[in-house]
């Protein structure tokens, strides 16, 4: 092809191919053809006819091929070899039959003329040569050597193979062998040791040693941790679902909940009726006899004494003033003894009254004969109370205007057990009992007062009532109730016949900086000399104490008296929940509170309580009863600071209030006790008592409610009588009268130690304390406290409507004053028309007697008529 | 609407009744008588208890059905009546 291409590039002209292009291994003077059987037929050259194997030549003539080309131009089989042809210089071309194809075709034409000799000789040649082949002579053997090494190879014998027959001794054949030992040791050719060595080979030491290597990523190690997970307050808010008007109004007409309501009700009708006709759940048996009755079904309203004490050297021919119930250690009473003495006669015999010192006794359930505790008292104690925050701190109010602190701390493992704790040395009386307590394994422990108020600024009468106010608030300068930031009690009211009402405040009042140091001096100082024990709780209030705050009750409103103020209540505090920052709070290490470092704080730090009501009721020594408020106005003429008046006054009783009492169930229900009548009224309705007693025929001395039963008190009488009034009982007289001693009652307080055991504590005119057992039957609460309420509303409402009532008849009352009042006027001016309408009478009398034939005229001239 | 609010009236004159609620199938209250906190209250924690205990009846016994449930405590006495869309309480204080 290589041809073809440099042809195309270099020749433009075009060229026909040439067979010899074609078939590259064709000689280039013979042309391979085809020769149609038309054109052999012509040319008598026909395949295995005219020319055979054998005889495959065939001259044709010149002439005849161009003839033939001329005849039939292009489809002449000739035509390919046309200029060939015509360029032939002979006359004759050869056409040889190539019956084995070995140029391709059938038939080949042969070109020049030498060619065509040189075929027709080659026959004749061709086949000799191929008979016969003789091989080339052969040529001597060169040595080149050679033959030497294969001399030296190969193996020859060198001599002859000598021969050699080896054979044993004839007669040692068969012959037993013998075999000996030898010792492979004796000789060195025994053996052949091969001994180990080292092989200098393996000393070689690897100097370089090929190894491969890979580079790989840089390893980092590094390590997580989950948080742990702890329990944290989670908080939800959630508000109900809640359906909207019209939706609630689309149900409620629904169809569906009408059917439903109806056929439910039905159900509800036997359940609600049920319910109503009995409690199926109430068990009679049990309520017929509930708890344990004492005597085995005797109805039975005895109070039965369980304990008296008196004791004959303090309490003989003496009257017990007051009685107060220890409030946590229970079997522990306090009594206030005093003498029974008049004014005068006490001013007679003052001196006599230095001797004995009057006391507070403690006694306790334990030992009947003997005080536990005595304290010594300035003057006679007519009240006293304990501290509810802290027991061991007294308040007792004096015959003198003071008011007096004992702290018996030191003392309160005594009173909780017969324990011989400390004893404190008694202090020396000039000329006392302490010569009948020379035994001194049981002492009786005098306790003498903290601190006593400053003569000058307390009471100028005796001090009737001491109370302490609730730990919840306590009273700023004003008088109003703020919070009370150390939630101890630390304020007291008391109140005495010279008309004022005085709080008072146990801690150390804001002092000015030099007075802090004069008293920090003067602690240091007595601190020193402490004889007689006493402790130092309250040694800053010692003569010292002023009160807080002076509420007078002289008001000019009720012109005629001053009121002497006999009996305190305080209205009850509303329980306020405030967070409260404590501070000013130093507490020693055993808890108690130091009451020497509290201080009154200022107003502005506290913060006042709004719904602390500061109404309080006191009963007079006249019979009245009055309910106003402690809280100080501001008078607009003098800028002081005034109290307010009174709210309401009631003149009930006849004679000196002696109890002013708050009904433990109620909360506005106060019993007043008087003179010779008792009282009971409801706070909020201030037209009057609502229940008042009929006056009966001994003085009432005292009243006290009872702790387990709403609607029953108890009342002691001048002559040793306690009456027992059931309100849902009788109204009109007491359910049970029990006479407890010869002498007057003084004092009555009731006390609830067990459910089992209620206790009533009466102390009489002789100086000695009953503890009487409240029996089950009046304890029981009978009645329930929804029954009692309702009474007292029942007496409000026929309170108002009495009171209606008056006002609607004085109206009435008015009304018809009023006309007759006009009527009289009228008739007195009309008194001619009455005369006149008499004549007009006259008149017509007459004329009426003249018509009846009656007339008294015409009775003269009878004999006319007929 | 009036039948409705005529029967709560015959239910109500009854003695001792203290309220009436009317709560529809999921426990939101669609009248009472209460105030409205107390309501919501008594709505919320016995629509709980109704479906309590009316899967525990049902469960005991698949062809029966819970029709009334009666609550006594010490103060008063729940009455609920539960249907298949609303449920009715009435709560009583029978000892007055």
């Amino acid at each position: 092809m290589t041809k073809m291409t440099n042809l195309n590039n270099t020749e433009k002209e075009h060229r026909i191919l040439s067979h010899t292009d074609v078939l590259p291994d064709v000689p280039e003077d013979i042309f391979p053809m085809v020769l149609t059987s038309a054109t052999q037929e012509l040319f008598e050259c026909r395949a295995d006819e005219d020319v055979t194997q054998n005889n495959p030549y065939k001259l044709l003539k010149k002439d005849d091929i161009l003839h033939d080309m001329k005849a039939r131009a292009a489809v002449s089989d000739f035509h390919p070899v046309k200029q060939t042809v015509l360029n032939y210089p002979g006359e004759e071309l050869l056409l040889v039959f190539d019956r084995d194809f070995k140029y391709g075709q059938s038939f080949y034409l042969v070109l020049t003329e030498e060619a065509k000799q040189r075929i027709l000789q080659e026959p004749e040649e061709e086949s000799e040569q191929y008979v016969c082949r003789t091989p080339e002579p052969q040529q001597p053997w060169v040595s080149l050597g050679s033959e030497l090494e294969i001399e030296e190879e190969s193996v020859k014998d060198t001599r002859e193979r000598l021969k050699y027959l080896v054979s044993r001794v004839r007669k040692k054949f068969g012959a037993p062998v013998n075999f000996t030992d030898r010792n492979a040791l004796e000789s060195k050719e025994g053996y052949i040791e091969c001994t180990s060595y080292q092989d200098r080979n393996f000393r070689l030491i690897q100097m370089e040693r090929n190894s491969a290597t890979q580079a790989v990523l840089n390893l980092k190690s590094s390590a997580t941790q989950t948080q742990r997970t702890f329990p944290r307050n989670m908080y939800t808010q959630y508000k109900p679902r809640e359906l909207t008007e019209e939706e609630k109004e689309n149900y409620m007409s629904s169809e569906n909940l009408k059917n439903f309501a109806s056929s439910a009700f039905s159900r509800f009708e036997i359940a609600i009726q049920q319910n109503k006709i009995m409690d199926v759940f109430f068990d009679d048996w049990q309520a017929l006899s509930e708890g344990d009755i004492a005597f085995g079904g005797k109805a039975d309203t005895y109070l039965k004494e369980y304990q008296s004490f008196t004791d004959l050297q303090f309490s003989k021919d003496k009257s017990i003033s007051c009685i107060k119930w220890h409030p946590t250690i229970s079997g522990v009473i306090a009594v206030s003894v005093t003498e029974k003495m008049s004014f005068e006669e006490r001013i007679n015999g003052s001196t006599k009254l230095l001797l004995n010192p009057p006391l507070i006794l403690f006694w306790s359930f334990s030992d009947p004969i003997n005080p536990q505790l005595r304290l010594e008292c300035p003057d006679d104690v007519l009240s006293f109370d304990f501290c509810p925050s802290d027991p061991n701190i007294i308040i007792g109010g004096c015959m003198n205007g003071q008011i007096v602190l004992w702290d018996v701390t030191a003392h309160a493992q005594r009173l909780h057990g017969k324990r011989s704790g400390e004893r404190r040395t008694t202090s020396a009386y000039p000329g006392s009992f302490m010569a009948f307590e020379e035994d001194k394994e049981n002492e009786i422990p005098v306790l003498l007062y903290c601190a006593v108020s400053s003569i000058e600024n307390g009471h100028k009468a005796p001090v009737t009532d001491v109370q302490w106010l609730p730990e919840n608030f306590e009273i700023s300068i004003t008088g109003v109730p703020v919070e009370n930031q150390n939630q101890i009690c630390v304020q007291v009211v008391t109140c005495a016949p010279d008309c004022c009402v005085m709080f008072w405040d146990i801690r150390a009042p804001r002092p000015a900086a030099h007075s802090q140091a004069e008293r920090k001096q003067k602690m240091e100082e007595k601190q020193l000399e402490n004889p007689r024990g006493i402790p130092n709780t309250f040694k800053y209030l010692d003569l010292s104490w002023k009160p807080l705050i002076k509420v007078y009750e002289s008001v000019a409103v009720f012109v005629n008296e001053t009121y002497k103020q006999c009996h305190l209540n305080m209205a009850h505090t509303h329980y306020h929940y405030i967070i409260i920052t404590r501070f000013d709070i130093y507490l020693m290490p055993e808890g108690k509170v130091e009451y020497a470092l509290l201080r009154v704080p200022s107003e502005k730090q506290l913060k006042p309580l709004e719904d602390i009501s500061t109404m309080f009721c006191v009963g007079t020594e006249d019979g009245e009863l009055v309910y106003t408020s402690w809280k100080l106005g501001k008078d607009d003429d003098s800028g002081r600071l005034l109290s307010g008046k009174p709210s309401r006054c009631f003149i009930v009783h006849d004679s000196l209030v002696n109890t002013v009492k708050r009904s433990p169930f109620f909360k506005d229900i106060i019993l007043t006790v008087g003179g010779w009548n008792f009282a009971v009224w409801k706070e909020s309705v201030m037209n009057g008592p609502i229940i008042l007693s009929p006056c009966s025929q001994k003085r009432c001395m005292v009243g006290c409610w009872s702790l387990s039963n709403p609607g029953m008190f108890f009342i002691g009488k001048e002559d040793g009588n306690i009456e027992v009034w059931d309100l849902l009982e009788k109204t009109h007289e007491p359910s049970h009268i029990q006479n407890i001693s010869t002498a007057s009652i003084t004092c009555m307080k009731p006390w609830i130690i067990s459910s089992k055991q209620h206790f009533l504590a009466v102390s009489d005119d002789f100086g000695t304390l009953h503890i009487l057992q409240i029996p089950w039957t009046l304890r029981n609460p009978s009645s329930s406290e929804s029954s009692v309420n309702k009474y007292f509303e029942k007496e409000v409402t026929r309170l108002m409507f009495f009171d209606k009532r008056k006002e609607t008849m004085a109206k009435q009352k008015t009304a018809t004053e009023a006309e007759e009042q006009k009527k009289k006027t009228l008739s007195e001016k009309t008194e001619e028309e009455s005369l006149a309408e008499y004549e007009s009478y006259l008149t017509l009398e007459k004329d009426i007697l003249k018509e009846m034939g009656v007339s008294l005229q015409e009775e003269d001239k009878p004999s006319n008529e007929v | 609407m009036a039948e409705v609010e005529e029967t709560l009236k015959r239910i109500q004159s009854q003695k001792g009744v203290q309220g009436i609620i009317i709560i529809n199938a999921e426990g939101i209250p669609i009248k009472s008588t209460l105030d409205n906190s107390s309501t919501v209250q008594y709505a919320g924690l016995l629509h709980q208890l109704v479906m309590k205990t009316r899967s525990t009846v049902r469960d005991l016994d698949p062809q029966n059905d819970l029709t009334f449930l009666r609550v006594r405590s010490k103060k008063n006495e729940i009455m609920i009546a539960p249907d298949k869309d609303y449920f009715l309480i009435v709560i009583q204080n029978p000892s007055d």
